[in-house]
This record gives C-alpha cells, structure tokens and sequence, in this order.
C-alpha cells in the first residue's frame, strides 16, 4: 500500500489490485477506484496543463464538474477517447490514460512560456490581436493557435464500440441515487407506481452513504448505516428498475428524458470486447422526480489554481469512500460549515488539519466538534497566496477588514500539501431549467432554486437548496407524497438530528493586498478565465452575462462553467453594483455531462444509417457490371461500362445507341400516384398548370406542377386509365413531397372533392424501352399487337399480356426518341427486363444509365427539375408558356405568375449555350458573365446542364441567364480558374427541332 | 418532445408529425381578383406569435391526417387539438 491509502473503506476493495499507466507509468490501484482516486493513492496531482496559460492543473473535484483532472484515454487510432474526467472514469485493468495540453511533456511544458507573458493575454486577446493583417490568419495564426490550444486528440479511425438505444415508460423517474433521491423511490415504488432511480455512479447512496459522524443520526444511527439499510429494502422492490452508471444527459418537455447508461466503460479490455458500450434510454416517465445534489463552490483567491488545491466535499470523499488522502499536512478554507466535516473526519484519521474560516466564528455542533479535538482555526482569514509550482508547499493568509471588502494585519505563512476549498454549495438546477423551469435567488446563502410550478415534476434535496440533513429528509417526504398524491406510510415519524449552520458569510473575490490586475484568481480553470478578465470585460463595456461568458469563455469549456457560473455572476454583480438576483442566469443547455457520439448515433451507423431502396431489377444491374448513384434512397444504374471504359466513354456509347437502334432503362423508381374518384379531373386541372378535363381515356399527357409562389415545383407524365382513374408520375426525389403536397391541399382546401390518392411507386417496375428499333423490339415481345402509329399513337396507353403478365404499355418519350415504357407488378420487373434484353438481342439492344438519360434529354432540351430548375424558376422562365393554360380560372401558383416580381424581364430564363470550341465542355454550376472588364464582375447566370453531346459530336449545355430570352446568338463568357471560355447562347433544343423521330 | 394526442389516432410522439405552419389561412377562392399587396399577404405573411398559436399538424407518420393544434409557443403546452373543418376552441 502506499502512503497516501491510508484507511480501509466498503467501497473499494484492497484485495483486488488493477493496474494501469498514466502518461506511458505503470500504477496500481484497486477495484472500485477511480482514476483519479488511484492517481491520489499514488501520489500524483499533477494531471494536465491549463488551456491558455499552460499552467499546471491537479485533480480538483471528485465527480462530473471536474475542470483540471481531463485525460485522453487509449492510444489507439479508433478507440482513443479525449476529454476524458479522471473523477468519473471507473479504473480497470489495463487502463491507459495520458495527459492532455502538454508538450513535450506533462512535467516540462513549452506552452508555459504563455504564464509568463500571461499580462498579455487578457480576455478577448484572440479576438483583438489576430485580426490583421488578413493573409496572416491562414499561414502563422492559426497554426500557432493549433498547436497550443485543443484539447486532446480525436480518433482517426471509425469508432468499432457498439451503441444502443432504448425507449423506456415508467409513472415516475427519479433523477439521483442520493439521500433524497432512495427516499423519493422508496415511497414511489411502495405506492404501486413504476419507478426508475437513475444514479451516475456505479453505487446508490451520495455522500451521505460515507457520512460516517456522530452529528449526523436518523432514527438513531449514524446516516451511513440507515442508508445502507434503505439500499438493501430498496433493492428488494419489484416495480422499481434501478439504473447505476446511468446520467441523465437532457429533460425536455413532457417528461421527455435522455441519460447515457455506461454498460462495459468500467470494464477490463479482454472483457469488453463483444458488449455494448453505452446506451442511451429514451425515457418518457409521467411525473419526475429530480433530486440531483449539489455541486461545493471553490473560492476565488491569487494563485487558486495549483495542483494540491481540492474543494473540501472531494478531500472527504476521497479519504472516507476511497480510503485516500490528498495530503498528509492539510489546510481547510472555508466560508461555511460543510467543510468542517472533512476537517473532523481527517482528524480522526490522524492526518494533521488546520482550518482558514473567512467568518468571525460559528457555534454549530461540527464546528464545536473540531474545536473539541483540538484542530487550530483560523477565524475572519483570507488566503492571500500560494506557493509551490507542481504541488502547493504553503499559503499566505491575513485578516479580514470589518466588512471584509479589505485585508489588514501582517501575512502569516503556512506550510501544507494540500488545501482544501470550499465556498458553499450550488443545487444542481441544470436539469429543473432544461425542462423549462425558472429559478429564484435566495439572499440567505447567495442560491439559485427552482422555483415550482410544475405539475410534471419537483426538485428534492440539496438541487433544491435544502442542504442540512433533516430538511432534506422531512422535505422530501412531505414534497413527494404531496407530488404523488399518497397520504401515509414511509417516513413521516423518522427523527433526524444534525448540526444547522448558524453563520453564514459569502465574498466571491477575496480581497488581496495587491491590486487585482497583478493576481491570478482563477473563475474558470479550464478555460483560464479568471477574475481580472471579467472585471476587464465590464470595463469594455460588456453588460449582459451572455456577452461577458461569451467574451471571456467563462463557463464554455467541457465541464460547461458547472463551478465558475456562480462566482463570475457574483463578480459582475459586485462589480456593477447590482443585485445578483436581477442578472439571470446563462442558459443550461443539454447534455449535462458531454455525451459520446456514438451514444447518440446509436445503431444508426453503416449500412443503418439510412433506408436503401432498390428495384426488382436491382440483381441484373449488378451482374451486368452498372455503377450506381444515389438518387433519393435509390440505387439507379449510372452508367454501364464495358471492360475499361470511363464514366464519359460509356455514357458516349450508351447516347448513341439508344438514338441509332434501342436502349433500355430502369425507369421503376419514379413516382407514382394512383389518383381515383369522381372528381379526379377536376383535381388535375387544380394542381398542374395545364387543362385535363379533355384527355381521352388511355391517353397521357405531360403535366407541370407549381408551388404557390408560381414556382416549378415538380413534373410527369399523367395518364388516364379511365373514367375517374389516373396514374401520376413524378420524379424519383419528389415523389414523396408531391404526394404529401397533395393530400394536404386535398383534406385542408378542397374537401368537397371526391379524390383518393394512394403511392404506388413500389407496385409496378417500369422498363423503358427507345430508339428507332424499338418498335420492332415491342413487336417480338407482344406479337399480337398492333403497334403501328394509328393503332398506338404517341402520349397514348394500353394494357397488354406478357407470359400471362398483365402490363400497361405507355408510348411516352423522354429522349425524343420512338418509346415505349412497359410496367408490371414489380415481382414480375427482373423477368419484364430481361425479356426485353432478349427480344432486343438482335438490334443490340444497349442499357443505359441515369448519366445518358440527362444527356440524351438536355439534346432534346427537356428540363430536369431540381438541376435546372432550383425553386426559383417559373415555367415562364423555362420558356414553358406553353402548357401555363390561360384559359383555367385557378391552379396551384396561378396568381403568383401575375406578380411584378415573376414578370420581371430580367429574371433569370433558360437558354442553351454553345462553347465556341465544340470540345470544351462547360462545368455545370460555372458562373456566366457579359463584360470581363466590368468591376465588380457581375454574374447574369449559370450553367444548370451540360454534355459531350455524341449525335451532334459537340459540347452543349443548358443554362440561366439574366433575359436570357432575347440573347439568342449573343456573345457571353464562362470565367474558370485558368481561363475564360466563350460561348454563344443559343436554342435550347439541340437536336431534333422537328420532333421527326418520335414517330420514326 | 411533445405528446400530441392525434384526433384520429390518439396521443403519440412528436417525432410522428409535422409542423404545417399557421391555422385558419384560407386560401382565397378568387385568387385573379386580389391585388399583389393582397396575395402576398396570403402567401408570405404569417404571425409566428410567442405564446397561443392555432397551428396546422399532420400526422405524416400515422394516419396522415392533417388537424389543427392550439400551441402555447413559449413553452410548448398544447390547449387543444381539433379537426380539420371544426371551429376553433376559444383560449
Ligand atoms: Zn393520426
């Protein structure tokens, strides 16, 4: 055993010896340690360097606001873990923790050059020192910020840990395993409810469960022993599910809760693997119970910062529930009585104590307690400093002035190696304002409560600012069964007797007999903002608490200012002379603690990140070597190379083949709408820009859809199978939208009509079949039908019969080529397909890809929407008049077209553009400008489309430009990096004007 | 997160709806006879008030139904939810 562990305790298990290293060193600790606890045992405080000054930093806490004590954990490339609480990790064996901030080393730093020059660098000296000149940002500053700042290192490898999600319902939540917390459970579970009692640590019990002195006696045991027994009835319960190791992370509204559970952090590597490592329970609970603790506030005095200066809650905990002591020569200052706790209970362990108590005196039992043993105090002091570089060796103290604004007297010097701090207490009010919940300041002892509105949940406890033991046990009984509605039963004869502070006193800076601008007070310790900076702050003229956090980082680093929130409000109250109650508070924002991505993500990793839709063609596509592309949730065939060809030369064969014989495509992912009832037409003629009400029955037409601001919104090709009977489709990526589009206007607008819409998109695949020999083709597959133009005219459909199958034969053209689209059942799409690659056979029949199908339609200048429309185009723009009806009184986005703003002459309009070399080909999203010389270059448009077009054995492209409309064979420019190219803006339909060959 | 109690479906998760924006805009019936001044404020000018909001709510992954909602927008309590067509509850 070493030095430090100085006493045998329940809770940590001295037979059971773990080792592990810190910083490359091998220790030993033992089961039911922390790190840090085994780090003490061991001698070590000295964990990290401080973020800006580079100062060192020991251990300082013993739980979740731990500022210093943060490690990177793992050296590997995927498991590595930075930021990482000393105080929090459960030691295992094999564990490997490193320091974090520091180079070369922890015990020689090169950054703290930065304390030395530290007069230089106030608060806001990034913002003000590195803004100019500009070019220097990128190559000296930033670099250099790099190198000295961070915090830790990241994985550079995926995460290979498992997550889990789980959502769980329970009539009450319990938010806290302490005191108040178990007795809150008990009587929930009693009374027949379901209850959940979450606590982060990996036992029930809080501090009272080590809270072993004779001041302290429910029904007339110490409060340890009583609580020990409550655990083990507790434990007996069947409807309550206990949950250690479990955090809440975030209590939204409607009792709406996150906590992480840690499931294999705390255990050895060789028994982790396989396991999941945390989960995150999605809780919905009706009533909440919070009873979260409080956190001990330090003191704010020069030089607070050194490795051996640990808030005196933590100094107790460590030796009482680990058995270690962080000194063996202690001082305790203090401004209130909890901290004479530790004081007796060091004492007793015959570890040397003396107390600095900023009050004239006290006359409660535990301080008579301590001055019964004999412990030295030293009434109405201050610290005034510190000393010792990498671990304290003494202080200074001095007397207070009357109204302790001033110090007076002569400085006395004492030796110590540990000091232990504490400034009072603050409720965990975190999880209470989450949820919506607002505080009050209670003068008294300087805290924030809640105050309670809620009929959803309560705050018990010391979260609510009841810190001696017997309101919180009389309280939280009282509070729960009126919260629950339960009369009787549980604790209402329990006796508690404990010590009652009677003096309370609070400064939240210190007084120093050197000006403040020369002492380093630390408010934040990890983001090294101290005192100076705030007082600095104000002086600049900052007001709000927001803009002073922000404008000095206090309370924006990975704890989230859980202990220097309180005194920076205090100091810009004092400062400003206002009451502290008037400032507010900063936000709370969730998580509590900082949560692990992958406890977010959860299984929503890989292959279940996202829905992967595939056509019943999918299998062929695969086999006949397509690249695919994501369109949507779909997988579309891109492109089909053979042997080696690129992207451009498959794309190349593909465009010609389909123009000089037959091509097919896997055209079953676009959306389809079944729409049927009596007013079916009537509803068309309502949403597309086009009349319906005459198309034939087994005739299609080509609708445009608007939003109502007039702008294109989606298009398809709409046939009518009957009477009342249409089937709409759109495209693959608006399906969903159109459809929801739809049925709102359908159930909110116009509930009079009589129209049912249902998706169909995954009913039917589609096999689109084009080219000249395409006729030919559907000659073979359906010998008994007649398809000369008479009997089967462009835009017009059929049913028809294929190996029994019944399908629906659809002439429509997106190529501009004689087409025919073939739709089936789905199951039957991979036997439609290759029958048709088989009939197909001997006119070489080619499939294409998505890739041809944009190029082969940009030929045609038939738009996409979505990549030469983005929702700011209307069908004027696009040179569509055409099918905009003027005849209809209403549709979706008709009114819109009649605005100043769409009728404007300078709006953007589309146009083709032809490079004035046919061989360069445009890069789709390149700016189009008129005049080179002009400054500021001014932007009249983009390239929205643009190919190697093989028909025309030339580049083409789409694009929109400022009034466009009238630029037909005006000279304009597409600046690139290196060069600018010209181009002539020209008919948008390349190939084709005539429209011969969709009846060739 | 909210529970929504769906008109059609009963009380569900928030994460099931969507949010369609302001309640009780009508969209006019003749929309050729207003003005520019007049359609634009139909179809760009919304109140977005903190505090009690009539909202419009689809069930989009449930029944799809679409129903109005009474929101207080400053802390999320719902007053009522009632169906499309139904007059609404006063406040
Ligand atoms: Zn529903």
């Amino acid at each position: 055993m070493t030095k430090y562990r100085i006493n045998k305790t329940r809770f940590v298990d001295q037979t059971k010896t773990v080792s592990f290293t810190f910083d490359g060193k091998k220790y030993h600790g033992f089961e039911g340690d922390t790190l840090a606890s085994a780090l003490l045992s061991n001698g070590i405080h000295l964990i990290g360097r401080s973020f800006k000054y580079h100062r060192p930093r020991g251990i300082m806490s013993c739980g979740s606001e731990e500022p210093n004590a943060i490690c990177q954990i793992n050296n590997n490339t995927d498991l590595t873990e930075p930021n990482v609480r000393a105080t929090e990790i459960e030691l295992y064996e094999g564990l490997k923790a490193s320091s974090q901030n520091c180079w070369p080393s922890l015990n020689f730093d090169i950054g703290g050059i930065n304390n030395l020059i530290s007069p230089f660098i106030p608060a806001g000296f990034y913002y003000k020192t590195f803004m100019w000149p500009k070019s220097f940002w990128k190559k000296i500053y930033e670099p250099l910020i790099r190198l000295s700042a961070g915090l830790g290192k990241s994985p550079t490898q995926p995460d290979p840990d498992i997550y889990d999600h789980k959502h769980e319902h329970c009539d009450v939540l319990v938010i806290g395993g302490g005191i108040s917390g178990i007795i809150s459970a008990k009587i929930a579970a009693k009374n027949n409810l379901k209850t959940i009692l979450i606590e982060d640590k990996n036992i029930l019990g809080g501090s009272t469960i080590y809270q072993n002195n004779k001041n302290f006696i429910i029904d007339n045991q110490k409060s340890n022993e009583w609580l020990m027994n409550e655990i083990s009835e507790l434990e007996k319960l069947d409807n309550l599910i206990i949950k250690t190791r479990t955090s809440l992370a975030a209590f939204h509204s409607y009792n709406y809760l996150l906590a992480k559970e840690n499931i294999s952090d705390h255990l050895p590597l060789d028994k982790k693997n396989g396991s999941i490592r945390q989960r995150l329970w999605k809780i919905r609970a009706d009533k909440v119970i919070v009873a979260a603790g409080a956190i001990e506030r330090p003191l704010i005095f020069n030089n607070n910062d050194r490795p051996g200066i640990i808030l005196a809650n933590s100094v107790k905990k460590y030796l009482d529930f680990y058995g270690v002591s962080t000194g063996l020569n202690n001082i305790i200052f203090t401004n209130n009585d909890s901290a004479y706790e530790t004081a007796v209970s060091l004492f007793e362990k015959g570890i040397s104590v003396k107390i600095v108590d900023i009050r004239k005196k006290s006359s409660s039992n535990i301080v008579k307690n301590a001055e019964d043993l004999g412990i030295k105090i030293y009434w109405n002091s201050t610290v005034v400093n510190t000393f010792g570089y990498k671990k304290i060796k003494s202080i200074e103290i001095m007397n207070l002035s009357e109204d302790g604004s001033n110090v007076t007297g002569n400085k006395h010097k004492i030796q110590c190696d540990c000091l232990s701090i504490s400034g009072g207490w603050t409720p965990m009010v975190h999880m209470h304002t989450q949820s919506g919940g607002k505080l009050d300041f209670r003068e008294i002892d300087q805290v924030f409560v809640p105050t309670e509105k809620s009929e959803n949940h309560i705050n018990v406890g010391s979260c609510n600012g009841d810190f001696e033991l017997e309101e919180i046990v009389k309280n939280t009984n009282y509070k729960v069964k009126k919260f629950l509605n339960i009369n009787e039963g549980g604790f209402d004869k329990i006796s508690v007797l404990c010590s009652k502070e009677s003096e309370k006193k609070n400064i939240w800076l210190l007084p120093n007999t050197i000006s403040e601008s020369k002492t380093k007070s630390f408010i934040d310790f990890q983001n090294d903002s101290t005192a100076k900076d705030i007082k600095l702050a104000l002086r600049e003229g900052f007001k709000s608490i927001e803009h002073v956090k922000r404008y000095t980082t206090t309370g924006m680093a990975t704890d989230q200012g859980k202990l220097s929130n309180m005194h920076a409000l205090g100091i810009i109250a004092d400062t400003a002379g206002v009451k502290m109650g008037t400032l507010g508070t900063t936000t709370f924002r969730p998580p509590f603690t900082p949560l692990t991505f992958g406890a977010i993500v959860g299984r929503s990793v890989g292959k279940f990140f996202d829905i992967v839709r595939k056509t019943s063609i999918h299998e062929w596509h695969v086999q006949n070597n397509a690249k695919f592309e994501n369109v949507g949730q779909w997988k579309r065939p891109w492109y089909y190379p053979i042997n080696n060809e690129n992207l451009h030369e498959a794309v190349q064969r593909e465009s010609k083949a389909a123009r000089d014989s037959a091509g097919i495509l896997d055209a079953s992912t676009l959306g389809k709408i079944d729409i049927q009832g009596s007013d079916a037409s009537e509803f068309l003629n309502r949403v597309y820009t086009n009349a319906w009400s005459k198309l034939g029955i087994g005739k299609c037409r080509y609708g445009l859809m608007l939003n109502e601001d007039g702008m294109v919104y989606d298009d398809g090709v709409t046939t009518r199978l009957g009477e009342n009977h249409y089937l709409m489709t759109t495209t693959t990526g608006g399906a969903a939208n159109v459809l929801s589009k739809l049925e709102d206007y359908l159930q909110t607008e116009w509930p009079e009509l009589d129209v049912f819409l249902t998706s169909v998109t995954d009913h039917y695949s589609t096999a689109s079949i084009c080219g000249p020999n395409s006729k030919k083709i559907l000659n073979k597959l359906f010998p008994n039908k007649d398809f000369s133009d008479e009997a089967f005219p462009h835009m017009s459909y059929q049913d028809a019969i294929i190996d029994k199958i019944e399908c629906r034969i659809m002439r429509i053209s997106f190529t501009g080529e004689l087409s025919y689209e073939i739709n089936v059942e789905s199951k039957y799409g991979k036997s439609l397909w290759e029958n048709c690659i088989a009939a197909g056979e001997e006119y070489k029949i080619t499939p294409y890809g998505t890739e041809t199908m944009h190029l082969l339609r940009a030929e045609k200048g038939f738009i996409i929407v979505g990549q030469d429309t983005d929702g700011t185009m209307t069908p004027i723009d696009l040179q569509m008049d055409w099918i905009v009806s003027k005849k209809k009184y209403d549709f979706i986005g008709k009114r819109s077209l009649y605005r100043s703003d769409t009728m404007r002459e300078d709006r953007k309009q589309l146009v083709g553009l032809l490079t004035d070399d046919p061989n360069e080909i445009l890069e789709e999203g390149a700016q189009i400008v008129s005049e080179l010389d002009k400054k500021p270059v001014e932007m009249i448009g983009h390239v929205t489309s643009s190919y190697f077009s093989p028909n025309l054995n030339k580049s083409i492209a789409l694009a929109v430009v400022k009034g466009g409309k009238k630029m037909n064979g005006q000279k304009l420019f597409v600046p690139m990096e290196n060069k600018n190219i010209n181009v002539t803006v020209s008919d948008f339909i390349f190939f084709d004007k005539e429209n011969k060959r969709i009846n060739a | 997160m909210f529970v929504i109690n769906c008109p059609y479906c009963g009380e569900r998760d928030q994460s099931e709806f969507s949010c369609g924006g302001e309640a009780h805009i009508v969209r006019p019936k003749q929309p050729t006879e207003l003005s520019d001044d007049e359609w634009a404020e139909y179809l760009f000018m919304r109140k977005n008030i903190k505090g009690v909001q009539f909202e419009r709510w689809n069930h989009a992954h449930g029944c799809r139904k679409w129903f109005n909602m009474v929101r207080d927008t400053s802390n999320d309590k719902i007053h009522a939810v009632y169906k499309m067509g139904e007059k609404p509850p006063v406040i």
